[in-house]
C-alpha cells in the first residue's frame, strides 16, 4: 500500500469524479481539481464563500459549490474553465443542492424546506415544487436516472411523487401509509421504491415504479423503530436496521421478512471469526533509553502500531450503556451496508460502537466480527471486490477482506486523524479524510502484486 | 347387726350329705369356711356344727378354737389354771364374749363385703363407661386426624394457586414497567421532535416578519455564461399529452421487463430443481432397484413394490420428459413420486440398520457382513506388508546404486564383467544371426540383380556390337566413344547403385 502526501483540505469535502479520472477537493472558498493518478491540480477555481456542499455531475464535467450561508450554488466546468454559473436563492435561503441524474439541472432546497427549485443550465426554464417534505432522506433518483421520487407533506399527510427526470413531468402521486416519513429509496433495479416511517413506528412500505403499494412490513409495536436501511445491489434484499439491535432481511420475492440478524455483545459461535485490534507494544532498541510508560488516560500513542489478534471464542464485546431519558438514544443498527457483489453485509451496532459485524448473505450467518479499539467512524465497501475500509478517528485505517484483515497507519507527520473515507471507482484507491487534510491510499491490485512476483521470479 | 338374709335352702341337703361323707381337719374345715363364706349363714349351719365338733372331739375342738383364737388377739377360752396338771376349765364368759366379738366381727365383715361389693359393681359400671367414653373419644380423634389432612391439603393447593398468582403478578408487574419504558421513551422522542419544529416555526416566524418588514428583498436569478448542451445532446421538447404517454409507456416497459426478467430468473431456477429432483429420482431409483436381485432371507413386500414402483417410474420420467412444461400435474407427480422414493429408502435403511444390529447380535453368520474388527485387522496387515515391501525395495535400491557407486572388489566385478559379457554376447549373437539372415537376402538379391544385369549387359553388348559393325571407324570411333560413354555411364550408374558390391562379380566383368 503507497500513501500519497497529504493536500489541504476543509469541511471533509472531498470527491471523486464519477469516471474515476479526477479528484475534487475543497480548502475553505477554493476548489481544487486533482488528476487521480499523478495528484496534480488540473483546475483550480474559487467561490464566493465558504463551500459547504461539492457534487460532480453524472457526466464528470461540471461540478457544483453550494454555499448554504449565502444561499448561493456555483457551478464550474472541467472542459471550459472558464465557463461560470452562479445561482442566487436569495431570500429564499438554501439547505440543500444537487444534481439532477442528466447532468444539467440543479435542485436547490429553499430554506424551511419551502419548495424546491429546479434549474435548468440548458434553458431558461425554473420549475418548483412545492410542500417537500423536511427530513433524511426526501429525494431518491433511479440508478438509470430516468425517475426521481420525492417525498411530500401537505395537510400532515405524507405524499410521493415521481417524477421523469428527463422532462420533469409528474409521473405518479401518491400517498402513503405513515405516520412520519423519514426517507425513500429506490431499489438498485429502478423497480420498486423502499419507504419508511421515523423511529416512532416501525413500518416500511415498498411501492412498485407505477404507484401500486406492493407490501407492508412492520416488525413490531411501540418501540423504537427503524434506524437504518439499504438495498442490496442485486435489488434481491432490503437490509433494515432497527433500534432493538436487530437487522431484519426481506426479500424480493415475498417482501417477508427471511432472516434476523441479532448484535449480542457476546458471541459463542466457534465458527465465527473474530479479530481484535491491539496495540503492538514497540520495540525498544537495546542502546534506548526506556522511557516510562505513558499514563492509562493518556489517550492512544499517536505513533504506536497496531495489529488484528483473532480472539478466541467466548468473545464478549464492550457495550455502551446509552442514556435512555434522551432522544434519538446510541443504540441499535447505525450503519449498514452491502457489499458490491451482495455476498457480505457489515452494520454497526451502536450498542457496541468500537465493532463491526460482518455476515455472509450466501449463508444468512454471521461471518466475522471485528473489534477496534476506538468506537468506528465509517466504513465503506470497495466498489469492486467484497473488500471492506474502516476508519474509527485514528490515525489507522483498517481493510477486511474473506482472506483476512490488516491495520495500516497512515504514514505522515504528526496525528492524522481519519475521520472519512471515499473509495475510487476502480478499487485501486481510496482518499482518506481528515479534518484539515486528506491524502490518497493506492492499494497494490491483484494483477499489479501477480506482475512483481514473476519479476522477483525473473530475478532469481 | 348386719342384715341377715333367710334365704331357702334347695341345697342344704346336697350339701349336708356331701359333707358329712368326710372327715376333715379342722384346718381343711376352716378353708372351707372361707371359701363358703359367700354363701348365707343358715345353709352352712348344719353342716359346720356337723363337721367341725362332733361328741369325740370336743376337747380337741375346744383347744383347737382357743389357739386360733388366741392368735386372733382373743383372749383364751380356759379359765386361769391354778396349777399345772389339773385340766383346764372352759371360761364360760370367755367363750360367750369371744362369740360375740366374733359376731360383730362377722358382721362388719359382711357390711364391708357390702360395701365392697357395691363399690366393685359401682367401679364396673365406672370401667364400661369410661370404655364407651374412650371409644367414642378415639373416633373422635380419627375424624378429626381426617379433616387436618383434608385441611392441610387444602392448605397446599391454595399457597400453590397464591404463589402462581405471584408470579402472575410478577409479569404483569415487569410488562407494565416495560411499557412504561417505552411510553417514556416514546414521550422524550416526541417532545424532542416538537421542540425541534416549535424551533423551526420561531424561526419561520421571524424571517417572515423580516421580510415584511425588508421591502427590498435580493433577487432571485441564475447568472450564467451561457447555457450548456443537454447530456444526450437532444434539443428539449414541450410538455405534451403524447410525451406523458410516452413517459407512462416507458414506465410500463421497465416495470415489464423488469418482471419478465425475474420471471426468467425463477423459471430458470424451477428447471434446476425440477432436473434436481429427476435426479435424485433416478438415483433413489437405482439404489431400491439392484435389491431385487440379491436373494436376501429378508425379503419382504417393500421389493415387489419397488419393481412395480420402478416399472411405473420409468414410464412416469418418459412422461415427465415429454412435457417439461410448469403444469400443476407435472410437478405433482414428480414431487409425489420422490416423497414414495424417498419413503421407500427411508424403510429399506431402517431394515438395513434393523440387520446391522441382528447380525451384531447373532454374530457373523453371514459372508457379506465383515465385522468392522476384521477388517481393520486385515487393513492393518496389508499397511505391514506394504511397507515391508517398500523397505525391501528401498534397501535394494540402496545396493544397486552401491554397486554402480563404489568400487567392488575382483570376484565380483569379474563375475559382474562376465554377466555383462555374457549379456553382450547374446547381444552379438542375436544381432550377428539377424545380419547372417541379411547377408543371404542380400545375395539372393544380388544374385537376381547380377542376373538380370547380365541380361541387360548381354542385350546392351548385343546392340552395341550391331552398332560397331554396322558404322564407319569414324562413326566407329564416335560410336565406340559414345559406347564406351554410354558403358561407362552404365558402369558409373551400375557401380553407383550399389547392387554389385561383390568384388568377384565386378572382377568377372573386368571393370575394376
Amino acid at each position: 500500500m503507497n500513501f500519497s502526501e497529504v493536500f489541504k483540505l476543509s469541511g471533509l469535502l472531498c470527491k471523486f469524479s464519477p469516471d474515476g479520472k479526477y479528484l475534487a477537493s475543497c480548502v475553505q472558498y477554493r476548489l481544487v481539481v486533482r488528476d487521480v493518478n499523478t495528484l496534480q491540480i488540473v483546475q483550480l477555481y474559487t467561490c464566493l464563500d465558504q463551500i459547504q456542499h461539492i457534487e460532480w455531475s453524472a457526466d464528470s464535467l461540471f461540478i457544483l459549490c453550494a454555499m448554504y450561508k449565502r444561499g448561493l450554488v456555483q457551478v464550474w466546468s472541467l472542459e471550459q474553465p472558464e465557463w461560470h454559473c452562479k445561482i442566487d436563492e436569495g431570500s429564499a435561503g438554501l439547505v440543500a443542492s444537487c444534481w439532477s441524474p442528466d447532468g444539467r439541472h440543479i435542485l436547490n432546497t429553499t430554506e424551511f424546506h419551502l419548495r424546491i427549485t429546479v434549474w435548468s443550465l440548458c434553458t431558461k426554464s425554473v420549475s418548483y415544487i412545492k410542500y417537500p417534505k423536511a427530513c433524511l432522506q426526501g429525494t431518491t433518483f433511479t440508478r438509470d436516472g430516468r425517475y426521481m421520487a420525492l417525498a411530500e407533506r401537505r395537510d400532515c399527510k405524507d405524499y410521493v411523487s415521481i417524477f421523469v427526470c428527463s422532462d420533469w413531468q409528474l409521473l405518479r402521486h401518491f400517498d402513503t401509509d405513515t405516520q412520519d416519513l423519514t426517507g425513500i429509496e429506490w431499489a438498485p433495479n429502478g423497480c420498486v421504491l423502499a419507504v419508511w416511517d421515523s423511529c416512532l413506528e416501525y413500518k416500511v412500505l415498498l411501492y412498485s415504479l407505477d404507484g401500486r403499494l406492493l407490501s407492508a412490513y412492520s416488525a413490531y409495536e411501540w418501540s423504537l423503530g427503524i434506524k437504518s436501511v439499504a438495498w442490496s445491489p442485486s435489488s434481491q434484499f432490503l437490509a433494515v436496521g432497527s433500534y432493538d439491535g436487530k437487522v431484519r432481511i426481506l426479500n424480493h420475492v415475498t417482501w417477508k421478512m427471511i432472516t434476523e440478524f441479532e448484535h449480542p455483545a457476546a458471541i459463542n459461535n466457534p465458527k465465527i471469526v473474530v479479530y481484535k485490534e491491539a496495540e503492538k507494544s514497540p520495540q525498544l532498541g537495546l542502546g534506548c533509553l526506556s522511557f516510562p510508560p505513558p499514563r492509562a488516560g493518556a489517550g492512544p500513542l499517536p505513533t504506536s502500531e497496531s495489529k488484528y489478534e483473532i480472539a478466541s471464542v467466548p468473545v464478549s464485546l464492550q457495550t455502551l450503556k446509552p442514556v435512555t431519558d434522551r432522544a434519538n438514544p446510541k443504540i441499535g443498527i447505525g450503519m449498514l451496508a452491502f457489499s458490491p457483489d451482495s455476498y457480505f453485509l457489515a452494520t454497526r451496532n451502536d450498542n457496541v460502537p468500537s465493532a463491526v459485524w460482518v455476515w455472509d448473505i450466501q449463508k444468512l450467518r454471521l461471518f466475522a466480527v471485528l473489534e477496534q479499539l476506538s468506537p468506528v467512524r465509517a466504513f465503506q465497501w470497495d466498489p469492486q471486490q467484497p473488500r471492506l475500509a474502516i476508519c474509527t478517528g485514528g490515525s489507522r485505517v483498517y481493510l477486511w477482506s474473506p482472506a483476512g484483515c490488516l491495520s495500516v497507519q497512515v504514514p505522515g507527520e504528526g496525528d492524522f486523524a481519519v475521520l472519512s473515507l471515499c473509495w475510487h471507482l476502480s478499487g485501486d484507491s481510496m482518499a482518506l479524510l481528515s479534518k484539515d487534510h486528506f491524502c490518497l491510499c493506492f492499494l497494490e491490485t491483484e494483477a499489479a502484486v501477480g506482475t512483481a512476483c514473476r519479476q522477483l521470479g525473473g530475478h532469481t | 347387726m348386719g342384715d341377715w338374709m333367710t334365704v331357702t335352702d334347695p341345697e342344704s341337703k346336697t350339701i349336708s350329705q356331701h359333707t358329712s361323707e368326710t372327715k376333715m381337719s379342722p384346718s381343711s374345715l376352716y378353708s372351707q369356711q372361707v371359701l363358703c363364706s359367700s354363701i348365707p349363714l343358715s345353709k352352712n349351719v348344719h353342716s359346720f356344727f356337723s363337721a367341725f365338733c362332733t361328741e369325740d372331739n370336743i376337747e380337741q375342738s375346744i383347744s383347737y378354737l382357743d389357739q386360733e383364737l388366741t392368735t386372733f388377739g382373743f383372749p383364751s377360752l380356759y379359765e386361769e389354771s391354778k396349777g399345772k396338771e389339773t385340766k383346764r376349765e372352759l371360761n364360760i364368759v370367755a367363750v360367750l364374749n369371744c362369740m360375740n366379738e366374733l359376731l360383730v366381727l362377722q358382721r362388719k365383715n359382711l357390711l364391708a363385703q357390702e360395701n365392697v361389693e357395691t363399690q366393685n359393681l359401682k367401679l364396673g359400671s365406672d370401667m364400661d363407661h369410661l370404655q364407651s367414653c374412650y371409644s367414642k373419644l378415639k373416633e373422635q380423634l380419627e375424624t378429626s386426624r381426617r379433616e387436618m389432612i383434608g385441611l392441610q391439603e387444602r392448605d397446599r393447593q391454595l399457597q400453590c394457586k397464591n404463589r402462581n398468582l405471584h408470579q402472575l403478578l410478577k409479569n404483569e408487574k415487569d410488562e407494565v414497567q416495560k411499557l412504561q419504558n417505552i411510553i417514556a421513551s416514546r414521550a422524550t422522542q416526541y417532545n424532542h421532535d416538537m421542540k425541534r419544529k416549535e424551533r423551526e416555526y420561531n424561526k419561520l416566524k421571524e424571517r417572515l416578519h423580516q421580510l415584511v418588514m425588508n421591502k427590498k428583498d435580493k433577487k432571485i436569478a441564475m447568472d450564467i455564461l451561457n447555457y450548456v448542451g443537454r447530456a444526450d445532446g437532444k434539443r428539449g421538447s414541450w410538455r405534451t399529452g403524447k410525451t406523458e404517454a410516452r413517459n407512462e409507456d416507458e414506465m410500463y416497459k421497465i416495470l415489464l421487463n423488469d418482471y419478465e426478467y425475474r420471471q426468467k430468473q425463477i423459471l430458470m431456477e424451477n428447471a434446476e430443481l425440477k432436473k434436481v429432483l429427476q435426479q435424485m429420482k433416478k438415483e433413489m431409483i437405482s439404489l431400491l432397484s439392484p435389491q431385487k436381485k440379491k436373494p436376501r432371507e429378508r425379503v419382504d413386500d417393500s421389493t415387489g413394490t419397488v419393481i412395480s414402483d420402478v416399472e411405473e417410474d420409468a414410464g412416469e420420467l418418459s412422461r415427465e420428459s415429454m412435457w417439461d412444461l410448469s403444469c400443476e400435474t407435472v410437478r405433482e407427480q414428480l414431487t409425489n413420486s420422490i416423497r414414495k422414493q424417498w419413503r421407500i429408502l427411508k424403510s429399506h435403511v431402517e431394515k438395513l440398520d434393523n440387520q446391522v444390529s441382528k447380525v451384531h447380535l447373532e454374530g457373523f453368520n453371514d459372508e457379506d457382513v465383515i465385522s468392522r474388527q476384521d477388517h481393520e485387522q486385515e487393513t492393518e496387515k496389508l499397511e505391514l506388508e506394504i511397507q515391508q515391501c517398500k523397505e525391501m525395495i528401498k534397501t535394494q535400491q540402496q545396493l544397486l546404486q552401491q554397486q554402480l557407486a563404489t568400487a567392488c572388489d575382483d570376484d565380483t566385478t569379474s563375475l559382474l564383467r562376465d554377466c555383462y559379457l555374457l549379456e553382450e554376447k547374446e547381444r552379438l549373437k542375436e544381432e550377428w544371426s539377424l545380419f547372417k539372415e541379411q547377408k543371404k537376402n542380400f545375395e539372393r538379391e544380388r544374385r537376381s540383380f547380377t542376373e538380370a544385369a547380365i541380361l541387360l549387359l548381354k542385350i546392351l553388348g548385343r546392340s552395341l556390337l550391331g552398332i560397331r559393325h554396322s558404322s564407319t571407324v569414324s562413326r566407329y570411333g564416335v560410336r565406340r566413344q559414345c559406347n564406351q560413354g554410354y558403358i561407362c555411364c552404365l558402369k558409373r550408374n551400375i557401380l553407383n547403385s550399389g547392387i554389385f558390391k561383390n568384388i568377384f562379380i565386378l572382377d568377372w566383368f573386368g571393370w575394376v
